[in-house]
Order: structure tokens, then sequence, then C-alpha cells
């Protein structure tokens, strides 16, 4: 037992466990308010508090529970919203004081046993599934051993256990430390991509599953939405959205919205394969720093089952910013920018979790992780974006200067890149799309030659530009406008599916091929220029059936 | 109020706004402390650090005149509390609430601690109807959504005060139940003055609170201000069913007080030397707007940051705009209210607007006259380098949309008050500077209806 000695927002001074562990539980004071051991000196342990530590006073108790941080996965975690420490606020109360979060729940599910007494299971297999648990079978999975005890078919509490193997229970729920990754077997060597529904994304800067990917942008250039978008349409099996140190409404309307669309593969609501962890820049500072392990703890739960998994974590600056806050109040010598020095090797082994993995019981299953980056001052030569860029595989950087001309999604084709792109735009080609790498290549080079054109022409002015190169900045106006461009409003745009993706690449690209030869051929490059393209730019809104139609309705007039 | 507990004569430091004192016993950290001078001067302050039997207290009022051995200091034992409701409307007071409009101090039934408590995220309900502010330029193109956080920045000598007094002066929700609580932080008199009488009217009706800490007011009072309106806010907002809008100007002197007492402590300076915990700082304040499930009302906050230097990645205004759902940006050179469109920005409108909110059409419209003008921004950009001369019929065509658009649209008068007909009408007007072709973002048969070529 020990005792409070000083109090200094969340962090925490207390005397007498020093023989506690690192990173062991703490609660403190008569509330009860949980904390972890972050320093441990001869005298005493420094403490931060996940809670809210108005009232706290030296002299009040301060027991350490030995064990560290855990989260508490279950089959209770599909459709639910949890704070940073992976406790339920659905339910919770309106108004969030000390202790009004706990972890309860009265929910049963179907119970289906997959092993027998006396079967032998090799670790990770599962013992037994739970059918009603979200959009996938649940499964709970074997610790390795002899089952000398399993449960009936029939319903089951949260609390109860399934099964015993090699002399440990199993239970429907299971308890692991948020900072330490789980186990699997082998990382497997496959370059499948993450179907985004988001054709920028997906044609020129694409994400294999078990990838990583960051998003960095300024305010205001649409990164929450495009995370959004990505967590509603992906073809993951399980997206874990953690919104981490972000606005209160944004969470309400992405709970909101999940609860309302339709999932298109299982025609549930989306709500059920999403788990949501809500940590609101007003909520506990520290939680919102425990947020991000608890995310990719839940992800690496459901890649055990076998199954897809996808991190989004909305922003990875809060985090770090958590950390740094947290450094300079226990005296830490500042590195870079302020932030304490080990947020390199933090964000490094943050982003190593994700991976394709042949989990310990035989089952592929990935981790996917996407975070956003929110620079100060838009400014990319920040610490935590220039480490993140380090570390991802794909980097969608978010364009200030797209987004006022509300040019969305405002991924920069310049200042992005996709390191695993040509071996995924060959998935597509293996997967029947054949035209998919040529568009690719084909709408990287001309966007790049629009872009130099275009410097081009503010310094002589469009008029002095030849015919060929007028068609090229017309061809780049048609790709970003035609292509490039999605509503996330849109019903009907919101996602493409690579099919439609290659349809509408194909058109554009078309025109503009069918415009360079009109030039070539000596028409007048004004008759060009003031050509109506409004059916090619509204293909944008229909099904891909259609958009070869409306291309040739614009070949047809062109003519 | 909650008698005092105790209290501790040993001061052992008093620099900048902190008292440093020796002795103290079971007090625990945020809690509220009364700092008794000799002259029977009676000040308020919060605890900072605690730590063994030495605490920290900030001084609201500052420490001047105060002594080492004249000062009594006394805890309360809890966070600082106080009092709520109706009674706060019609009522000017000053940054701490006191009275300046010659009333009684402002009694409540009840009492909220003025540090907030977070709002359960699955208890927000997401912010779904348009506030109107009769100013045409923000309710077409940056609509205020009820329970939404947008922030209006702005630069030194631009007329933000005045756009600002204009919102809480003509702002309203239709029939529903509408107040407006206004915080001003770090204004100068003539400023005060004229947000006053630009208010008088509304104070008069009684549906505003106006808070006024002045440019010579204690600094550290600041920091209670904005707390002080959200709180009033809040419970008008979640108990007594109203649509409150919070404007809080300026945001820029407030985060200069942080930074004071930051310095004061010691602590390891960030960005521009602002604490590192500015930014969790400004979200416990921006993040009380929002409506809550199951009760009626809103809590809508309007923050004024005056950019310095002109300067958006300014830590001030770059960290705000990361919290709100938006900003209204303000640039000099034109015609009132000088507001930057394309820079400008209501994240939550597209749920907020529409129809049965304002008209079936507007988001399209918004998005159009916005794609247009960020055409017409980079003809202009040409323009300037090549002369007007050399851009395309085309290029030329979007310059005197613009010009249509900053005449008829954004131009309007510090008293004007425009209802929605009137601003959509010349909207269209606006749009019908462009041919028909050209509006690829709005649907034919909407075009049908209000499209109107070359007028």
């Amino acid at each position: 037992m020990g005792v409070v000695t000083r109090v200094n927002g969340p962090l925490v001074q207390v005397s007498g466990l020093s023989e506690a562990a690192m990173y062991d539980l703490v609660d403190l004071g008569p509330d009860r308010i949980p904390g972890e051991i972050v320093g441990i000196r001869r005298d005493g342990a420094t403490v931060q508090a996940y809670e809210y530590t108005g009232g706290l006073a030296p002299g009040q108790p301060a027991a350490a529970l030995g064990v560290p941080l855990s989260a508490r996965l279950g089959p209770h975690l599909l459709g639910g919203v949890f704070d940073g420490l992976l406790r339920p606020l659905t339910g919770a109360a309106t108004w969030l004081g000390p202790r009004s979060v706990n972890v309860a729940g009265d929910q049963e599910w179907r119970f289906t046993p997959l092993a027998a007494e006396g079967d032998h299971t090799e670790p990770g297999t599962p013992v037994g599934r739970l059918d009603d648990a979200g959009a996938l079978p649940y499964l709970l999975l074997s610790p390795g051993g002899q089952v000398t005890a399993v449960r009936a078919e029939g319903r089951l509490p949260i609390g109860a256990a399934v099964a015993t193997v090699g002399g440990d229970q199993v239970g429907v729920t299971t308890s692991w430390p948020v900072r330490r990754p789980r186990p699997f077997g082998d990382r497997l060597g496959e370059t499948v991509p993450l179907i985004t529904g988001q054709r920028v994304v997906d044609l020129l800067l694409p994400v294999a599953r078990g990838g990583t990917a960051a998003v960095p942008g300024g305010f205001g250039t649409g990164k929450t939405v495009l995370l959004q978008q990505i967590a509603k349409w992906c073809d993951a099996d399980v997206v874990v959205y953690v919104g981490c140190g972000e606005r209160g409404n944004e969470m309400a309307d992405v709970v909101q919205e999940l609860s309302e669309l339709t999932d298109p593969r299982t025609g549930g609501p989306l709500a059920r394969r999403t788990v949501v962890i809500a940590n609101t820049s007003n909520m506990p500072m520290m939680a919102r720093e425990a947020s991000i392990y608890t995310g990719v703890t839940v992800a690496e739960h459901f890649r055990d089952m076998g199954y897809h998994a996808v991190v989004i974590a909305d922003s990875t600056s809060r985090w770090a910013e958590a950390r740094r806050e947290f450094a300079s109040r226990s005296g830490a010598l500042p590195a870079e920018e302020g932030y304490p020095a080990d947020l390199a090797s933090a964000l490094a082994a943050f982003y190593e979790r994700a991976g394709l993995v042949r989990a310990l019981g035989g089952a592929a299953g990935s981790v996917t992780i996407i975070g956003a980056v929110s620079p100060p001052g838009g400014d990319l030569t920040e610490p935590v974006t220039t480490l993140t860029q380090r570390f991802a595989r794909s980097l969608w950087s978010l364009d200030r200067d797209l987004a006022y001309a509300r040019h969305y999604p405002a991924v920069s084709w310049t200042e992005s890149f996709a390191r695993d792109g040509d071996a995924l735009a060959a998935w597509h080609v293996r997967d029947g799309r054949a035209a998919w790498a040529t568009q690719r290549a084909r709408t990287a080079s001309l966007l790049a030659e629009a872009d130099r054109i275009a410097a081009l022409a503010e310094i002589v002015g469009t008029g002095a530009l030849p015919a060929h190169e007028r068609v090229v900045l017309l061809g780049g106006r048609l790709i970003r406008e035609g292509l490039l461009r999605q509503s996330a409003l849109s019903p009907a745009d919101a996602f493409s599916a690579p099919d439609r993706t290659t349809a509408l690449s194909g058109a554009v690209l078309d025109v503009i091929d069918h415009c360079l030869d009109l030039a070539a051929g000596g028409t007048p490059i004004t008759a060009i220029e003031e050509h109506d393209y409004s059916p090619l730019l509204r293909a944008r809104e229909q099904p891909a059936a259609r958009v070869p139609g409306l291309r040739d309705q614009v070949l047809a007039a062109l003519r | 109020m909650i008698a005092p507990v105790l209290e501790f004569a040993e001061v052992t430091e008093l620099t900048g706004p902190l008292v440093v004192l020796r002795g103290v016993e079971g007090v625990g950290w945020d809690e509220f402390a009364r700092v008794r001078l000799a002259s029977g001067e009676l000040r308020h302050g919060l605890v900072l650090d605690v730590d063994e039997d030495l605490a920290v207290v900030q001084v609201l009022q500052g420490t001047s005149g105060m002594t080492r051995s004249g000062t009594r200091v006394s805890f309360t034992g809890s966070p600082l509390r106080i009092p709520v409701g109706p009674g706060w409307l019609g009522r000017v007071c000053d940054g701490r609430g006191g009275p300046l409009d010659g009333g009684p101090p402002v009694f409540g039934q009840a009492t909220a601690p003025v540090g907030g408590v977070p709002l359960n995220p699955t208890m927000r309900r997401p912010p779904a109807e348009p506030v109107l502010t009769g100013v045409s330029a923000i309710d077409t193109l940056t609509t205020l959504v009820r329970g939404q956080k947008i922030a209006l920045f702005s630069s030194a000598g631009l007329p933000h005060l005045e756009l600002a007094a204009q919102i809480a002066a003509q702002a309203h929700t239709g029939t529903e139940p509408f107040s407006v609580v206004f915080a001003a932080m770090g204004l100068t008199h003539a400023d005060a003055t004229a947000v006053r009488d630009t208010l008088e009217e509304r104070t008069a009706a009684g549906e505003l609170t106006l808070l006024l800490n002045l440019a010579d007011d204690p600094v550290i009072e600041r920091l209670l201000t904005p707390r002080l309106a959200l709180t009033v806010a809040e419970h008008l907002a979640f108990e007594g069913g109203r649509h409150v809008l919070v404007i809080m100007a300026d945001m820029t002197a407030y985060c200069e007080a942080l930074r004071e007492v930051s310095a004061a402590r010691g602590e390891i300076p960030a960005r521009r030397a602002y604490p590192g915990y500015l930014y969790s700082d400004l979200a416990s304040l921006y993040e009380r707007c929002g409506r809550v499930r199951g009760r009626p009302g809103s809590v809508t906050v309007l923050p004024v940051v005056t950019m310095p230097a002109g300067d958006i990645t300014h830590p001030v205004p770059d960290l705000t705009g990361y919290i709100t759902e938006g900003q209204i940006v303000l640039a000099g050179g034109g015609a009132y209210p000088p507001i930057d469109a394309l820079q400008s920005l209501s994240r939550l409108m597209r749920k907020g607007v529409g129809a049965g909110r304002t008209v079936p059409e507007h988001l399209d419209v918004a998005a159009q006259l916005l794609a247009a003008l960020a055409r017409e921004r980079q003809a202009r950009e040409l323009a300037e380098l090549v002369g007007e001369s050399a851009l395309t019929p085309a290029d030329r065509r979007y310059l005197a949309f613009a010009r249509a658009f900053r005449e008829d649209l954004l131009r309007q008068r510090r008293d004007e008050r425009r209802d929605l007909d009137q601003t959509f009408t010349r909207a269209w007007r606006v749009l019908s500077a462009l041919p028909r072709r050209d509006l690829s973002l709005l649907a034919p048969d909407t075009l049908d209806v209000h499209y109107r070529e070359g007028s």
C-alpha cells in the first residue's frame, strides 16, 4: 500500500510502491482513480492517472494491483463504443465523472462447442464459437493442451467459462496487456490490396492487407472524412476505429452512421463489424495515450481468429502529444520539438504491430494500421510526420490547396507514395481487370505532366502553349474532376468498387486520348477546350455499366 | 458554497500570478481557494500543484499588493462552482461574473462546477439543424449548426468583433427558444462599449448574457471567463431547453494568460512558448458544445481568434482549427464582412442544411459557388502574372462571376439582416453569371427552376 505525495494534473507521485513493477496498474485515492506506474525510485513511484485527479490530495492511499494495463477482449466488442481503457461507454452515465465507467454487461451469446472432451488442441485453434456477437462467428481460442471440460451448446453470459484446456479455463472474455503484441505464427509474403473504395487510394496509392498507411494533413483538409469513408467501406472483416483526442460530435456522427449503413457483404448494419474506441479531446488525456495500444490489441485479437482487421487511429499526433505532455510534467529532457526521445521507437513499435500473418492456430489473418497525423501548422517537417513517413508503407498526404478548391479526397498525388503500388496493381490484373496497371501508370504520368505545364502556364500564359500541352492541361482537369474527386455524401459515389474505378479511369483516358488526336489533326484548341464534358464528369454518379455510354456520348459530340 | 475547511498562513513564495504555500494538509488538486489580503480584500484562486505540504495556487485577480506575512489562504474542499440558471439572462457582468449593470449579484437555484464534466460521446446527438445568422456569406457557405463549434479567424485591424457582435445580435433558431452568452476577454474599453451597444437590444430582451473582461482587468481572470460562460450556457441549454450560442472573443488573449501562468510555473515551453497542454486546455472549452440525447437544447460555440501577424499556423489558431468543426476566415482588403470563402469551412453543414432545414438545393449551391470561386482564384493568380488579356474566355467569365459574388452576395451592412429567401435569391443571381454547362454540381431540374442565364 502506498501513499500519494504529489498531484500535478495527471502526474501523481506516491511513496511506498517502489517494489511494484513498471507499467503495473495503481488505484489512486478514495475514488480509486486508475493509473499506471511509469517510473520507480528508491522511495516511491511516478504514476500517470487515467482520469481527472481533481480533489486527489497528498496523504490519500494508493494501491498497486500487480497487473499491467490490460484490455478485456470478448464478444461484447463488436458494435460497441468504449473508452481508451476499453471500458464500455454505451450505457454509462451522460456526464463522465470519476468511476462512472465500469466494466459490466448483461449480454448473452449462443455458444457452439468446436472441440470435445479428451481432444488435444493446438494453441490458437478454436474450442468453441459464439454466433450472434457480430457480423462474423466469434471464435474462442485454445491456449493449447488437452480439453478436460467443455460446455454444451447454449446461451452464455459475459462472465462464463466455456472450457478447461490443459488445466486453464477458457472464458467468454480474456484479458491481454495492451502494450505487449499478441503472439502469432509467422509473417506471410503475399501482397493483397485492402480495397478502400476510394479511387485515388485504390488506383494510385493502394495499401496492402497487413500494411500501414499514414494520413498527414492540416486541419480542414478532410482527414477525418477520408478515414471515416475507409472505416465504412473498406473490405476488412473487422474495423477498429480509434478516436484519439478528436471531436465528440464526429464520434457521435460516425457511430450513428455505422448503425444506419448496411454492410454490403452481410446485409447487417456496418456497426456489427466495428469496434469504436472514443477518447475525445476533452476526456482525460492519458487514456488517450493508452487508446492507441488498446485499439491495436483488439485488432490483433480478431486477427488471431483468422480475420482481416483494420485499425484506424485518428489521430496519432494526439497520442504523441499526450506522451509529450506527460514527459514535460515529469521533467524528462525534451528532444525534438519537446517530444520525449523515445518517440521514434514508440511509433515504430506501434506500426510494427501491423502485418499479414499466419496466426497461432494456422489461419491467415491481418492487422492493417491507418494512422492520421495532424501536423501543427500543416508543417510536414515536424517530428511525428517525418517519423511516421519512415515507418508507413503508404503515405496519403492531404493538400490544403486541393481542400480549399473542394477537391475531396484531397490526397496529393505528388506528395504521397505507396511502396507496394506496383505489386498491388499486378494483383488487380490477375484478378481480371486487365487495364488496371496501365491505367494507373498513365493517370499518374498525365497528372505529373499537367502539373508541370500548369507551372509553365503561370509564367508564359495558357495562350502561349502549344495545342498538345493545352490538351494535357485539360486532361489533368478531367482526371481530377471526373476520376479522383469522390463525394463522401453521394450514396452512389461514396464507395467505388474496383470494377467501377477501372471503368471510370478507362473512360476519362479514352476521352483524353481522343482530344490529343483531334489536336494533332488540327482541330482548333479552343473548340476542344470549350466542349461540354459534363456527361463524363457526371459519370462518377453512375453504376459501372453506364460509364461507357456516357463516354461515347462525349466522344460522339467531339467529332 | 461549502464552508472553508482550513486556513493557511505560511506563504513561502509569490511569483507572477502564483502563491506557494507551506504547511498545507488534505488539500486536493484543482481545489478552489480564497485568498484574503492584509487589507481585507478577498481574491480567488485554484490549486495547480500539491506536493507533500506545499501547494501552488494561481490567483485569478493577480498577486499585486500581496505580502508574505499578510496573506491568508483558505481552501473550500472542492473545485470552483458557480450559481446557474435563467437569472444570468439580460445581465452584463465582469469576467468573474460580478455585476457591471448596477443589478444585484446573480443567484441561481443550482450550482455547477465551472470546469465542466466530459460528456459521454455515446450520449451526444449529432448536430443536425442550423443556427441562422442573417449574414449571407455565413448562412450559404459556412452555415452554423446547433451544437457545433466553429471558429472565427481574423487578424488585427479587421472587423471580427463587429461581425461577432452582429452574429450575436441577429442569430436565431426560428421559433425555438434561443439565447446568447458573449464572453469578452482582453477587450479594450472602446471595443467593449461598441459590443455593448450592438447587443443592448438583445440584452434588454433577456436573451443575452454579456461577460466582460477588459484589457486592463486582471489577466488571470481570463482563464475563468470562458468557463463561466460555458457553465451558464450548458445549464440554460441542457436543463432549460434553450439553444445557446456562446461567443468567446478573443481566445488569443485567453491563451496568453495561460502562457503567463505556465511561464510563472517554470514549465517546459512548447511552440512559441505556449504550454504543451494548450490543445487539451482549449479542447476542455470548445468540446463543451453539443446536444445531448433525450434533452432539448444545444450549445453552439463560436470562438474568435485573432491570428498574430495573420499567421494561420500560429499555435492558437492552429490548435483551435484542429478542435473546432470548421472556421470562418476573415482576410483583409474586401468590403464588410471580409470573409474569405475558400478558406472558410463548416464541417457539420452537410447535416444541418437542406430540405426542411434551409432550402433543398443548399449544399449543391454552396459547392458550386465554392468550386467556381476556386477556379476564379486560379485564373486571377494567372492574370496577375500574364495579364487578363492572356486568359481564355472561360477564365474571364469566372473573374466576372467572382465580382458578382463579392458585390451581390458577400457585401452586407453591419446592421443588415437577410433572411434565407433574400440570401438565396442573391446566390442564384450570382450563379447565373456563368453559362449553364459550367454548373456541373447542380442538378438539371434545380437549374430549370432557378437558373436565369445572363441575369
